[in-house]
């Protein structure tokens, strides 16, 4: 098991330091440079250019980047637009970010769940097709659609929940953006728990534990859910990363100083602010690949199989 | 007949009438199963796929799927002191909790497929003992070393460890072994256990669960369509073919006396190293659709020796003696005299002089 740890993390570290790279250097030669044109000269932004070392070779500004990076700084730590520090802007709003990226995490996968287990076990019948329309239905509506609907009904006609963000009352205030995050993941995993969970109730092996004389919750537990896992486990890996990254739009109309607004302002300003970019960029690709790693090691857990083929090989 | 009558009989099936819904309408897949197992003996139920004798035993089992109907019948179980009790009357809980692996054990066709990939094999074993018996985890588990020994399986305490995919078939099939016997069942089903085998390792298997056998004083329900099996093992052999049994009788009689057609279209089917022919005959035409009940006899469209009654009306139960019977009307006192096909007899009176001679 700790040899099929390792393998992974080095792949991860191997894997961030080739994202790094490639968008560094797209970054780099994207139309659009830091600098408001409109309101410098040629001769300032030159000097500009010179002073930040974005004159010289794409390879040497990279190398330069990394060994910041390596010392803990994103480039020269500061927007290249304002000179605004991004460390501790950067972290404000991911830390709003992520609270609601974890709450939509938890909404996904256990509504998703529940929904997809309770279908399974009442197949065919009423409860199973109100599950499926359910996550029909939530793969259709997109989670902004949702969110406006959930304003207006839950904010507006009955005034229960707050109209917009409001961090001193977190987590009630981010009940209606993590739901309208997580529609499309806990319809996706309730799909998915449905379909795996048939498949292994029709699994010779559960014909035999009910053989031996097992049923109910305990043939649920014993052999029914962790086989039914190891697919699962798989689509929640992507979703997760959709849920943290995909919440600009959200942020946008709950008005969330999150990330991905940060993001979108710093490509969409006056200049492409490089640092920040990149900055948001690593950060967001290093969570996509801990991730990936945690499920990685997950699937080892729970899946004997893979654990004890790489200990073989 | 019925179990109370006869108390050597330890499982007794009536009338069974079983339809499974499907998309394409109701299939009838039982119609009326009758036959007794006597305790200790070995019982094969034979036919091709689709006959019907996997879901009899599902039936016994309590295993049928959620879209099958039991629509008349009586599934009589001798307990062991001497209660008899309908299993089709009790809920599944109670089925589970009482019956499943503690008096009725099963193994199935697949090995590669029956255990959980998830668990350690001993840990599976153990799970049967515990859910069954008051005895505490430790010895649950020296149980399970002690199973896997019995069953063959070399180096029994480092193999409780194992995960199922380290095994190979035959060791697998072997811990489904171990699995069913954990509780000492009185009844064994085997739904095919030796299909998914290699030639080799299915003899082995086979020695095993009649060693097996004649130790625990175990009752046995073969489920099989190689009659070499059957020969091998059975004490009684049923053969069904579209959910009703339409021959059976003691193995000698079923071997040496077959009297329906299609018993005789089976044995003509087993490969025959003996002869110089070097074709192996199958019966020609394939089963009948059980979602249109079949009118008349319904192997009638197969069979080459079919009359015109055939078609019409359905044979009963004709008596040849007291433990053999066959539903053809070719034994009807009326019917012309019809034999068996001289090839298939040749070949039966060679296996008997070879049977005698050991």
């Amino acid at each position: 098991m700790s040899k099929y740890v390792a393998k992974r993390i080095l792949m991860s570290a191997l894997t961030l330091f080739v994202i790094i790279f490639v968008l560094f250097v797209l970054i780099r030669i994207m139309p659009g440079n830091p600098f408001p044109v409109e309101r410098m000269s040629a001769e300032l932004i030159l000097q500009k250019r010179a002073e930040l070392g974005l004159d010289k070779p794409i390879l040497i500004q990279f190398a330069d980047y990394m060994s910041m990076l390596l010392q803990g700084s994103f480039g020269n730590g500061t927007s290249l637009y304002n000179g605004a520090p991004i460390k501790p802007i950067m972290f404000a709003c991911l830390e709003n970010s992520f609270k609601v990226g974890v709450l939509s995490i938890l909404f996904g996968t256990t509504i998703g769940l529940g929904l997809g287990i309770v279908a399974a076990l009442n197949r065919g019948k009423f409860l199973d097709g109100l599950c499926t329309v359910v996550s029909i239905l939530g793969v259709c509506i997109p989670s902004y659609v949702f969110m406006i609907f959930l304003q207006y009904f839950f904010a507006y006609k009955i005034p229960f929940f707050p109209y917009f963000f409001d961090p001193s009352q977190f987590l009630f205030s981010s009940i209606m953006p993590s739901l309208s995050l997580s529609l499309f993941s806990i319809s996706t995993v309730a799909r998915f728990t449905r379909n795996e969970m048939i498949e292994v109730m029709n699994s010779d092996y559960v014909k035999l534990a009910e053989a031996k004389g097992l049923y109910g919750f305990e043939l649920l537990r014993r052999h029914v859910l962790r086989n039914a896992l190891i697919p699962i486990v798989t689509v929640i890996a992507p979703l997760v990363v959709d849920l943290v990254t995909g919440a600009m739009v959200i942020e946008k109309i709950y008005g969330i100083n999150g990330a991905g607004s940060l993001m979108v302002n710093a490509i969409a300003g006056d200049g492409v602010d490089y640092n920040y970019v990149l900055a948001l960029g690593i950060v967001f690709s290093a969570l996509y690949i801990a991730v990936m790693l945690a499920l990685d090691i997950l699937y080892g857990i729970i899946d004997p199989r893979i654990r004890l083929a790489t200990k073989e090989g | 007949m019925g179990i109370s009558m006869n108390e050597k009989i330890i499982l007794s099936v009536e009338n069974l009438d079983i339809t499974f819904r499907t998309n394409a309408g109701n299939v009838h897949a039982i119609r009326g199963v009758n036959f007794d197992l006597p305790a200790g003996k070995t019982l094969a139920l034979v036919g091709e796929s689709g006959s019907g004798k996997s879901v009899t035993m599902k039936a016994v089992a309590g295993l049928l799927d959620d879209n099958a109907t039991i629509n008349s019948g009586k599934i009589f179980y001798r307990q062991a002191d001497g209660n008899v009790i309908d299993l089709l009357t009790l809920s599944k809980k109670n089925l589970r909790r009482t019956i499943n692996g503690q008096q009725i054990a099963m193994i199935f066709q697949d090995p590669m497929t029956s255990l959980d990939p998830t668990m350690r094999i001993g840990e599976q074993i153990a799970e049967t003992i515990l859910l069954h018996k008051k005895i505490s985890t430790s010895d649950a588990n020296k149980r399970a070393v002690e199973l896997l020994q019995l069953v063959g399986l070399n180096e029994p305490e480092k193999r409780v460890k194992n995960y199922p995919h380290q095994l190979s078939g035959g060791q697998r099939q072997r811990v489904v072994i171990a699995i069913a016997l954990s509780c000492e069942p009185k009844i064994l089903i085997c739904d095919e256990p030796t299909t998914a085998l290699d030639v080799t390792i299915q003899a082995r298997i086979l020695d095993l669960i009649q060693d097996l056998q004649a130790k625990m004083g175990l009752s046995v329900i073969f489920i099989t369509h190689d009659l070499g099996v059957v020969a091998r093992v059975a004490d009684f052999v049923k053969v069904m073919y579209a959910g009703k049994i339409i021959e059976a009788g003691t193995v000698d009689e079923i071997f040496f006396d077959p009297r329906h057609p299609y018993t005789w279209g089976l044995l003509s089917a087993m490969p025959d190293l003996e002869t110089n022919d070097d074709r192996l005959y199958s019966i020609p035409g394939s089963p009948p659709n059980l979602l249109h009940e079949p009118k008349g006899d319904a192997f009638a469209a197969r069979n080459q020796f079919a009359m015109k009654i055939d078609e019409r009306e359905e044979p009963p139960m004709f008596q040849i003696s007291e433990t053999h019977f066959a539903a053809t009307w070719l034994l009807h006192p009326d019917a012309p005299k019809v034999e068996m096909p001289a090839q298939l007899r040749e070949r039966l009176a060679r296996a008997r002089k070879a049977a005698n001679l050991q």
